[in-house]
């Protein structure tokens, strides 16, 4: 690879190197900090492979078994490394094969670049092999795509795609190449990263006076409620997030997506909201003079009946991205700005109070959870064992270190319900799309993005076996991760649906399982499958300790519910325990 | 809030499959465009859609926000029909014999501030701006001839209050822009929101 070499020319010309496109996107990696690719290779991406071959010291890829595992994967390592993830696949079936994926970083605002190859340019539009009109696929689903044609764009426009994906909220971006311009060889004068497009204000200026009268509504508060979502994350502000609410010392509850930005014990923190979520936060929604929302979006799934919610309260909305404020839930006062901002100035602005009357609010419904809840589903009096007390031994083992990842039901939300997390980035779900499928390749990227970190990906029998093809990766790329199957022979969130809201008409969710321990065996991964208690603590134990990936399938009760839960098209006061 | 006439304006840049970017904003609700009108702009490299939908302006605003969002687009801008000026153009088609035997026709086109464009033997084409109704108007009249052909264009419309786009422009240029740009106008929720 030729250096690349300002020469001091009379001061203006740079000098130039002769590379093809397929070099021009892998010399843009470099210079964007980008160390792991997870992709798979085909005809339309060929030179792009063809490049990669000489690149291998310094870009690691990773080999998937299905584009979808490729994207998740990139998800699960921007979301634990909070960097831009990267994919590349091939044109047709490679790219619409991404596009679960695509969706799922989109609702979920996860940073990505993703690279489809596509036909030469000359057959755009012929119904050439393998070509499928991906921009226009793909447009609802990314946060920006671009076809290029022409070698020489490539540079400017994968600055373009870096700096999009991953500044005000981010998304992700697609770029698809013609296989033509991937081969073109131009002269290529280096890269510059993208700071400035005319057309995209990523970081708005902030407006005290909204501040100001947020700051006011909130020193006036009685009964101030904080939510917060991924936005705390995102915008890297646990700690301006940690410091206002401690100043203020208002209750704060978390979205799924905000998990882990405080950690679980904070003294402040007062559970999970929504539909599974805790039972003070839900109730108690209803009951707060000032809702303080912080970089959340106001899900249905977090709201319950919108015309039933928060109706006494003043909002406070913090968002960066405008369109989310007013689109769901009426703002009192809303503050558009990057929440790393808009934070201290808050704080700065706000008296350091206690509400100890409150928050005693607060314990007391987490009492009457623990008792009519979290108490005996910890303690099943059965002998069949409990999703619960499976994680909250784990809990025990991983101190609240590890970087959980769960796949989409019954177990994902016991899993967030009841794990511990110390640290930012450790809760890696699918949030707002709810793929299922998604755990176990996220896990992977959330392997490279965290390598320090354990890493469990927590996975029903059903989800398990939506991108079980993923073993092979992790086979291959031996990528220590630990996978826990909570088995209950049922796609157990729909069977739950079918009980308490179809008279129990199991229609088509009694799923089989093949012998996954097996199956793990085939991809050269250790395992264990274990029904009794007594095994439990030692079986997870030896998961974490082994030295490598390793599989252990825990079969739990079969018809066990998740509890509370506010059904759907009620208020999130009318939660039930049971 | 009840559905009313809005008439959508989107600065944006020049780029191929904004057009789509910007459809599936509305079609994704199930809104129906009523009309859509792309057109340079008095700026350079600058692009203008002008969009008519029925809603309620709750809606509308949101809209307006989620098709700001998109990289591309450099202002959305919503308004009501006073707040605009407004023309649509129409072309009829009409069998020549029929107008030459009618000397009525002509006196009626005139009446509607028609203008033949094109007079061939066998037939010929008027041409007509004006409101919606004008234009509706002009084919019931032309009906009783023999209406071979009508169609209408888009919407085109000016905003009453809007300043000059190169001014804002300008401001966009700029990595950090000054105050007067303040682009979280729509929090203000006065007035003059989205209007220019
Ligand atoms: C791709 C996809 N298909 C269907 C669904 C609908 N769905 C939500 S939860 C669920 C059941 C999941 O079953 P399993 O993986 O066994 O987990 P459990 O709920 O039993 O813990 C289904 C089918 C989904 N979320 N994603």
């Amino acid at each position: 690879m030729e250096t690349l070499e300002l020469v001091k020319q009379q001061g203006v010309k740079k000098a130039t190197t002769n590379i093809n496109g397929s070099k021009a996107v892998l010399e843009a990696f470099i210079a964007e900090g980008v160390e792991t690719i997870f992709g798979y290779p085909g005809g339309a991406i060929m030179p792009i492979y063809d490049a990669l071959y000489d690149y291998h010291d310094k870009l690691k890829h990773i080999l998937v078994r299905h584009e979808q595992g490729a994207i998740h994967a990139a998800q699960g390592f921007a979301r634990a490394s909070g960097k831009t993830g990267v994919v590349f696949a091939t044109s047709g079936p490679g790219a619409t094969n991404l596009v679960t994926g695509l969706a799922d970083a989109m609702i979920d605002s996860t940073p990505l670049v993703c690279i489809t190859g596509q036909v030469y340019a000359h057959l755009l539009g012929t119904d050439a092999f393998q070509e499928t009109d991906v921009i226009n696929i793909t447009t609802p689903v990314t946060k920006w795509n671009y076809q290029v044609t022409d070698a020489t764009e490539i540079p400017t426009v994968l600055a373009k795609a870096f700096y999009i994906a991953n500044s005000g909220r981010p998304g992700p971006v697609l770029i698809d190449i013609t296989k033509n311009a991937q081969l073109q060889p131009f002269d290529y004068e280096g890269y510059t990263k993208c700071e400035h497009i005319r057309s995209y204000r990523p970081n708005p200026i902030v407006r005290k006076e909204f501040v100001e009268a947020a700051a006011q509504l909130i020193n006036e508060a009685e009964k101030p409620f904080v939510i917060f979502g991924q936005g705390v994350i995102l915008g890297k502000a646990e700690k301006e997030f940690k410091q206002f609410i401690e100043k203020a010392g208002i209750p704060a509850a978390w979205t799924i997506m905000g998990m882990s930005a405080i950690p679980t014990d904070h003294p402040l923190g007062v559970g999970m909201l929504g539909m599974h979520g805790n039972y003070g936060p839900n109730v108690l929604t209803n009951e707060c003079d000032v809702l303080i929302a912080i970089g959340m979006r106001f899900d249905d799934r977090v709201t319950g009946r919108l015309d039933k919610y928060a109706k006494q309260a003043k909002v406070i909305h913090l968002d960066i991205d405008p369109s989310e404020i007013d689109k769901n839930v009426k703002a009192t006062v809303g503050v558009w700005g990057d929440c790393k901002e808009t934070l201290p100035m808050l704080t700065s602005l706000i008296e350091q109070k206690v509400y100890p009357q409150w928050l005693k609010k607060f314990n007391d419904y987490k009492q009457l959870e623990e008792e009519t809840c979290i108490v005996p589903e910890m303690n099943p009096v059965c002998d069949e064992l409990s999703m619960a007390e499976v994680i909250n031994l784990l809990n025990e083992l991983t101190e609240g270190n590890a970087v959980v990842v769960t796949d989409v039901g019954q177990h994902q939300m016991v899993t967030c319900r009841y794990a511990k997390y110390n640290s930012s980035k450790s809760n890696i779900t699918s949030g707002g799309l709810g793929t299922m499928g998604f755990a176990l390749p996220a896990a992977i990227g959330a392997k490279f993005g965290a390598p320090d970190k354990t890493v469990v990906a927590v996975i029903g029998d059903g989800g398990f076996q939506m991108t079980i093809q993923e073993l092979g990766t992790i086979m291959q790329s031996e990528v220590n991760v630990k996978i826990l199957i909570l088995n209950n022979q049922f796609l157990g969130m729909v069977r739950q649906w079918q009980q308490l809201f179809h008279d129990k008409r199991y229609s088509f969710v009694d799923i089989a399982s093949p012998d996954y321990v097996q199956v793990a065996k085939g991809y050269n991964i250790p395992g264990y499958k274990l029904e009794k208690r007594e095994e439990l603590k030692h079986s997870l134990q030896n998961m974490l300790e082994h030295n490598g990936a390793y599989l252990l399938e825990v079969m739990v009760g079969k018809e066990d519910n998740v509890f509370p839960m506010v059904p759907q098209g009620c208020s999130v006061s009318e939660i039930r325990l049971k | 809030m009840s559905k009313r006439e809005f008439t959508v304006t989107v600065y944006t840049e020049n780029q191929v499959g904004l057009l789509n970017r910007i459809a599936i904003i509305f079609s994704r609700r199930k809104i129906n465009v009523e009309s859509l009108n792309t057109s340079p702009t008095e700026v350079e490299s600058v692009h203008r859609f002008t969009i008519v939908i029925n809603e309620t302006e709750e809606v509308v605003s949101k809209l307006c926000r989620q098709i700001e969002k998109q990289v591309e687009v450099l202002k959305a801008y919503y308004n009501t029909e006073d707040e605009i000026v407004w023309q649509e153009l129409a072309l009829y088609k009409v069998s020549t014999d029929a107008i030459a035997e009618k000397v009525k026709v002509e006196r009626l086109l005139r009446e509607y501030g028609a203008r033949a464009v094109a007079i061939r033997k066998d037939y010929t084409v008027f041409e007509t701006t004006g409101h919606r109704e004008e234009t509706d108007n002009l084919i019931k009249a032309l009906e009783p001839y023999g209406l071979i052909e009508f169609v209408r264009s888009a919407r085109v419309a000016i905003i009453k209050g809007s300043s000059d786009f190169h001014e804002r422009l300008k401001e966009f240029e700029y990595k950090e822009p000054g105050e007067e740009v303040v682009e979280n106008e729509f929090l203000d929720k006065k007035e003059e929101v989205f209007s220019m």
